[in-house]
C-alpha cells in the first residue's frame, strides 16, 4: 500500500512539474467551481429548467453588455446565464459522451481481442466502417434523424465515437496477451475472461484515461459546432454553441454582437484548453515514451 | 508490398458496402412517413385522403427492408441519389454542382497547412525550450483548443466588418456577372483558376479576396496540429545515434537539420496526412457555414436544418467515399516511404 502511495506521490510531483499541466489543473478546476456554483451565480427562475435561458428582451437584436447583463444580449437571451450554465452543459457533455463511448470500446475492444479469429475481424471492420463517416458528418446527420436536443447529440457522438479506444485497447491486450504475467497467469489455469478483466485491463486503462481526458476538448467542440450549424441543442438552451449562433443572424454586423461571439467563445477556448493540457499532461506523466 | 496493397484492396469493397449499411440504416430509422416528406414535391399530392398510404405504396416504402436497401443500392449504383428539395433538382446534380467551390478551398488551404506547419514545427523542435519554440508552442496551444468556428466569426469581424478587406460569400457581384458573360469559359468551375485561364486578373483577385478567410481560418487550427507532430517527431530524431554522428564529423547544424533529421522527422507527419485531409473536409462544412461559401459543406448543413433526408445522406456518402480513397493512397504511399510497414 504505502509503495503505491510513493508512486502516486512520485507521479504527481512528475505532473505539477510542468508549468502548463498546472495551468490547465487550475484552469479545469476554476471551471468545475463555476459548473457547481452556477444557481448561486446565476438564479435560475423557480419552476422552470434552468438550462433554459430566461428571456431578458423580446427583441432579438443583439445589446451591449451593461450593469445588468455584463456579457450582453442576444435573441433575447442574456449571454451571461447561458455562460455560465454553459459550463454544466460542457461538462455533461464531454464527461458522458467520452465516459460511455470508451466504455462501448473498451467492451468491443475486449471481445475482439480476446476472441480472435473471425469474431476479431468482423469487429475490426465494423470499426473500419464506422471510422469511415466524417465524425462531424455522421454525428450531424445522425442528430438530424434523431431529431434537436443535447441529449440527441450526445447519442449521435457516442455512436460514432467509440472506435479509437477500441482498437487502442485491442491492440493493447493483444500486446499484452505474450507478456509474462500473462503466461504466468494461464499457466495457473486462471480463466481467460478473468485475466482479461483482473490483470490485462487494469495495465492497459491508462492510455484509455488519457485518451478520455484528450477527447473531451474536442467532443465539446464537435457538439459546439452542431449548435452553431443549427443541428445541436434547442434556441435558448445554456450551450455555448448556442449562443454562438445567434451571431449567424448578424454576419453582416458583427460589430454589433461582438459580445456575443468573445464570451462563450472564451469561455470554450479555455475549457477545451484545460482538458487538452491535462490530458496532454496525464499522457507525458503516465507513458513518457509516448512525449 | 503488392500483396500489402492487394488485401487493403480487397478490404476497400466490404467498407464501401459497410458505409451503404449504415447509411441506409439511417434512412430506414427514418420511418416511411419522415422519408415520403423527401419524395413529394408539392403539398397538393397530399391532398386526397387516401393519399398517404398510397403515396407510401408507390414509392415503395412498405416494402421489406431488405428489398428496400437493394432498391436503394441500385439507385446510388446508377448514380440516382434521389430528389433535393433545398437545391429542387436531383441530389447528384447539386453535389457535383458544389464539389468544385469545396475543392478549390481544400486546394488553396492545403498548401500553407502543410507547409507552415511543417516549417514551425522545425523551427520549434530545432529551437527546443528556447524563447522562440515557447513562444510558437503557446499560439499552437490556443489554435488547438480554438473552435474553427470561433475563430472563422472573430476573422469575419475583424477582417470583414472592422476592416472591410476580405468579405464572405464566394465573389463580388461585378465578378459573378463576368462569370456568367458570354466570353467566359468555364474550365475548371473554379474561379481563381479559371480566370487564370480565361486571363482576367481583376476576377482573380476578386475570387481570392474572398478565399483569404476560409483558408486563414483552416491554415491557423492546423497549423497547430501539423506542428505538434512535426515538432515532437524533430525532437526524438534529434536524440538518435546517427544525428550525434553526423554532428561528430563536424557537419554544420543546416546539414544535419537538413540532410540528415528532416526527412525521417517527416515520416509521421505523413501518417497523419491522411487524418488530416479527412478532418479538413469536415472543417470545411463548418467554415464554408461560416464563410457563406456555397460548396459541399454548406450545401450539407444546410440539407440538415432543413431536413432535406436525400441532400444529407448523398453527402455523406460522398464524404465517406472521399475518406476512404484518401486513407487508401495514404496509406499505400506510407509503404512507399517506410519499407518496416511493407514487410510486416
Amino acid at each position: 500500500m504505502s509503495e503505491q502511495r510513493t508512486e502516486f506521490k512520485r507521479m504527481m510531483r512528475r505532473y505539477f512539474k510542468s508549468p502548463t499541466n498546472v495551468l490547465g489543473t487550475v484552469l479545469l478546476i476554476f471551471f468545475i467551481i463555476i459548473a457547481i456554483l452556477a444557481p448561486v451565480i446565476c438564479p435560475p427562475q423557480p419552476g422552470r429548467d434552468p438550462f433554459q435561458i430566461p428571456m431578458a428582451t423580446w427583441n432579438a437584436a443583439p445589446v451591449a453588455p451593461s450593469a445588468d447583463h455584463p456579457f450582453g444580449i442576444i435573441g433575447g437571451r442574456d449571454i451571461f446565464y447561458g455562460v455560465i450554465w454553459g459550463t454544466r452543459s460542457a461538462f455533461k457533455i464531454g464527461l458522458v459522451v467520452s465516459l460511455i463511448s470508451a466504455l462501448i470500446g473498451v467492451i468491443v475492444g475486449s471481445i475482439s481481442s480476446y476472441f480472435g479469429g473471425w469474431v476479431d475481424e468482423i469487429l475490426m471492420r465494423i470499426t473500419d466502417i464506422f471510422m469511415s463517416i466524417p465524425f462531424l458528418v455522421a454525428a450531424m446527420i445522425m442528430t438530424t434523424i434523431l431529431g434537436k436536443g443535447l441529449g440527441n447529440v450526445m447519442i449521435a457522438l457516442i455512436i460514432f465515437g467509440w472506435m479509437r479506444v477500441a482498437r487502442l485497447i485491442r491492440g493493447n491486450i493483444l500486446q499484452a496477451k505474450s507478456e509474462q504475467y500473462v503466461l504466468a497467469a494461464k499457466a495457473l489455469g486462471i480463466a481467460d475472461w478473468k485475466i482479461i478483466v483482473k490483470h490485462i485491463l487494469p495495465n492497459t486503462i491508462f492510455p484509455v484515461i488519457v485518451q478520455v481526458s484528450m477527447r473531451i476538448g474536442s467532443l465539446v467542440i464537435t457538439a459546439a459546432a452542431l449548435s452553431f450549424l443549427g443541428v445541436g441543442a434547442e434556441p435558448g438552451y445554456a450551450d455555448w454553441g448556442t449562443i454562438l449562433s445567434y451571431s449567424r443572424n448578424w454576419m453582416t454586423e458583427l460589430n454589433k454582437s461582438w459580445f456575443a461571439i468573445l464570451y462563450p467563445g472564451t469561455a470554450m477556448v479555455l475549457f477545451v484548453l484545460a482538458w487538452n493540457l491535462v490530458g496532454d499532461g496525464l499522457r507525458d506523466t503516465f507513458d513518457p515514451k509516448m512525449k | 508490398m503488392t500483396a500489402y496493397i492487394i488485401r487493403r484492396l480487397l478490404i476497400l469493397p466490404i467498407i464501401l458496402i459497410g458505409i451503404t449499411l449504415i447509411i441506409f440504416s439511417m434512412i430506414w430509422m427514418l420511418g416511411p412517413d419522415r422519408l415520403l416528406a423527401s419524395y413529394i414535391k408539392s403539398p397538393e399530392a397530399l391532398k386526397t385522403e387516401d393519399a398517404k398510404e398510397r403515396l407510401i405504396a408507390k414509392y415503395g416504402l412498405d416494402e421489406p427492408t431488405v428489398v428496400q436497401y437493394f432498391k436503394w443500392l441500385g439507385n446510388i449504383l446508377q448514380g440516382d441519389f434521389g430528389y433535393s428539395n433545398i437545391a429542387k433538382k436531383p441530389v447528384q446534380e447539386a453535389i457535383a454542382e458544389r464539389i468544385p467551390y469545396t475543392l478549390e478551398l481544400a486546394l488553396w488551404a492545403i498548401i500553407p497547412v502543410i507547409a507552415g506547419g511543417i516549417w514551425l514545427g522545425i523551427v520549434s523542435g530545432t529551437h527546443h525550450n528556447q524563447p522562440l519554440d515557447h513562444g510558437i508552442r503557446i499560439v499552437s496551444l490556443i489554435g488547438w483548443s480554438m473552435p474553427d468556428f470561433v475563430f472563422g466569426l472573430l476573422i469575419l469581424l475583424l477582417f470583414y466588418t472592422v476592416l472591410g478587406w476580405f468579405p464572405p460569400g464566394y465573389l463580388s457581384y461585378e465578378s459573378e456577372a463576368i462569370l456568367r458573360s458570354a466570353e467566359w469559359t468555364k474550365y475548371t468551375h473554379m474561379a481563381t483558376i479559371d480566370s487564370i485561364l480565361n486571363w482576367n486578373f481583376s476576377v482573380f483577385i476578386d475570387a481570392f479576396r474572398h478565399l483569404i478567410g476560409p483558408i486563414l481560418t483552416i491554415s491557423y487550427l492546423w497549423w497547430a496540429y501539423v506542428l505538434r507532430i512535426t515538432r515532437s517527431s524533430m525532437l526524438e530524431v534529434l536524440k538518435k545515434d546517427y544525428i550525434r554522428t553526423a554532428r561528430a564529423k563536424g557537419l554544420s547544424e543546416n546539414v544535419v537539420i537538413n540532410k540528415h533529421a528532416r526527412k525521417n522527422a517527416l515520416i509521421p507527419v505523413v501518417t497523419v496526412a491522411g487524418g488530416m485531409l479527412v478532418s479538413l473536409l469536415a472543417g470545411v462544412v463548418i467554415v464554408e457555414s461560416v464563410f457563406n461559401r456555397p460548396g459541399l459543406g454548406r450545401f450539407t448543413a444546410q440539407a440538415a436544418t432543413q431536413l432535406d433526408y436525400f441532400s444529407i445522406l448523398g453527402s455523406a456518402l460522398v464524404f465517406s467515399i472521399i475518406l476512404v480513397l484518401v486513407n487508401l493512397i495514404v496509406d499505400i504511399s506510407y509503404a512507399f516511404i517506410d519499407p518496416r510497414i511493407r514487410l510486416s
